[in-house]
């Protein structure tokens, strides 16, 4: 069977489940609505998702932006210095034992109920990933290929940056996998704990006024999305990182 | 390149409290090629690093001088076992990797120059994983040559070919290479018959010099002078602890 094949009959059976579940179950639709009313929902809300979904797009891709943008020079800092290494990694393995999800009224009281405090959460939430995969991928670099450098009288600035930084790129790129993974977690708790706009927002709304169906249809484009950012980021590191 | 200068060990060396040879006193002629030739374990290897600076975790006591009395920082190319090209560059730039390293302007004219020395021209804009691993080894030929240095080191840069590029890589190395120091670590007694102007036994008990035929490397691989002074070779280091 295809790729294509297998997925599609993967998602008919997962229907199909659902709708068994309900009818068999004979569940209100206050609890679980069937997968019918759900999709009808979805596009009958079309406007009113596709809305909240921008919100959370942008939040998501900022965050996972700065996220790697911040993890990938932190990890050439680390790597380049051992002075770095000493003072910053205790603090940063420290950092990792506050759970970031604690952290996400305190943003909301400092960076406010917009954009802000969500691009943060999604940047903290992934920082510690991209750091650490590629920081690991760049102190493995082959001994032989730094002692060919260090043979032809490289300065070590330049071994970092023409030997070490792109032997370290598949490292790289398994930090951004996980990243592409967690940055709408971030994005959604931090709309959860306090926001006007978004998915995560759409969905305490539609719970809060029991409108299940819709609450259902906004987890359902979430995932989609979150899907999506994988696949894309999986297709970018292949083709510009080579892994 | 500057003239090529003579090297010179001589001292014992240990890793962690180990022995790992010596005392021997070791003399590479300058502008020749000699084979330093040995079974695994004796310290060949680390002969190699020490002279490349690259023996930190070495104990060596003892001097290690070049015959001109300069040091040796600066003037010597590594080949290894491994080709060590990285995958990310194409075949150009992978020659080229030296200059970059230093932050000079690499030279593209002279890159082709050499790649088209060791014939591989039409390959200079493949990358390294479309090669064989004798073109591989070539490129690493290549990249040895454009760093221009008089004192050339060879960890058995040879030994994972297959037969037939092992022979052309030999006669190819000892053709370019000429009029530079070569000191090439091996434990391949027919290698070393062919191409050693100088051949060198290191053994647990020290080191021992074997004079090979007088004609010039790199010699004819199925001369008899050749087989027979790789047989005795071989007979030597069977015999040797």
């Amino acid at each position: 069977m295809s790729r294509a094949a297998s997925l599609l009959g993967a998602g008919l059976l997962g229907l199909a489940a659902w709708q068994a579940l309900v009818t068999l179950g004979d569940l209100p639709r206050f609890i679980l609505p069937g997968p019918g009313l759900v999709l009808s929902t979805l596009w009958s809300s079309r406007a009113l998702i596709a809305e909240h979904a921008l919100v959370t797009i942008v939040e998501v891709l900022l965050g996972l932006g700065l996220g790697a943008a911040c993890g990938f020079a932190s990890a050439i800092l680390l790597a380049a210095s051992p002075l770095a290494r000493a003072l910053l990694r205790p603090m940063l393995v420290f950092s990792q034992a506050v759970p970031v999800f604690a952290l996400a009224p305190i943003l909301t009281l400092w960076l406010g109920y917009g954009l802000g405090s969500k691009v943060a959460m999604a940047l903290l939430i992934i920082y510690f990933p991209v750091t650490s995969a590629f920081f690991d991928a760049l102190m493995r670099t082959p001994p032989g290929w730094l002692e060919l450098a260090r043979v032809m009288n490289a300065t070590p600035a330049r071994t970092l940056w023409r030997i070490r930084v792109p032997a370290a790129l598949p490292g790289f790129a398994s930090g951004l996998r996980l990243a592409a993974v967690y940055a709408p977690i971030g994005a959604i708790i931090g709309e959860w704990v306090g926001a006007s706009r978004g998915l995560g927002y759409l969905m305490l709304l539609a719970n809060g006024r029991a409108k299940i169906d819709l609450m259902f249809a906004a987890l359902i484009v979430l995932a989609v999305l979150a899907l999506c950012l994988h696949a894309a980021i999986d297709a970018a590191c292949r083709r510009l990182l080579g892994a | 390149m500057s003239a090529a200068p003579s090297l010179r060990l001589s001292g014992r060396a240990a890793i962690g409290g180990v022995p790992i040879f010596g005392p021997v006193t070791l003399e590479a002629p300058a502008g020749a090629w000699t084979c330093l030739l040995g079974p695994s374990g004796v310290g060949k290897s680390t002969v190699l690093r020490l002279l490349a600076g690259l023996g930190e975790a070495v104990t060596f006591e003892g001097e290690i001088a070049a015959g001109d009395g300069a040091p040796l920082e600066g003037r010597v190319a590594l080949m290894a076992q491994s080709d060590l090209l990285m995958p990310w560059l194409d075949v150009t730039a992978n020659v080229m990797l030296g200059a970059r390293l230093r932050g000079e302007t690499p030279r593209e004219d002279r890159a082709r120059a050499v790649l088209a020395r060791v014939g591989l021209a039409e390959h200079a804009g493949k990358r390294p994983e479309a090669l064989s691993g004798g073109q591989r080894q070539r490129v690493a030929l290549a990249r040895t040559l454009l760093e221009d240095r008089p004192v050339v080191l060879l960890d058995e840069p040879f030994s994972a070919l297959d037969a037939r590029s092992r022979a052309r890589m030999q006669h190819l190395s000892a053709e370019l290479l000429a009029g530079r120091t070569v000191l090439h670590v091996t434990h391949d007694a027919g290698e070393a018959a062919r191409l050693g102007r100088h051949v060198l036994l290191m053994s647990r008990e020290g080191l021992e010099t074997v004079t090979p035929p007088t004609c010039a490397p790199p010699r004819r691989f199925d001369a008899p002078e050749t087989l027979a002074f790789q047989g005795r070779l071989l007979r030597q280091l069977m015999e040797t602890l």
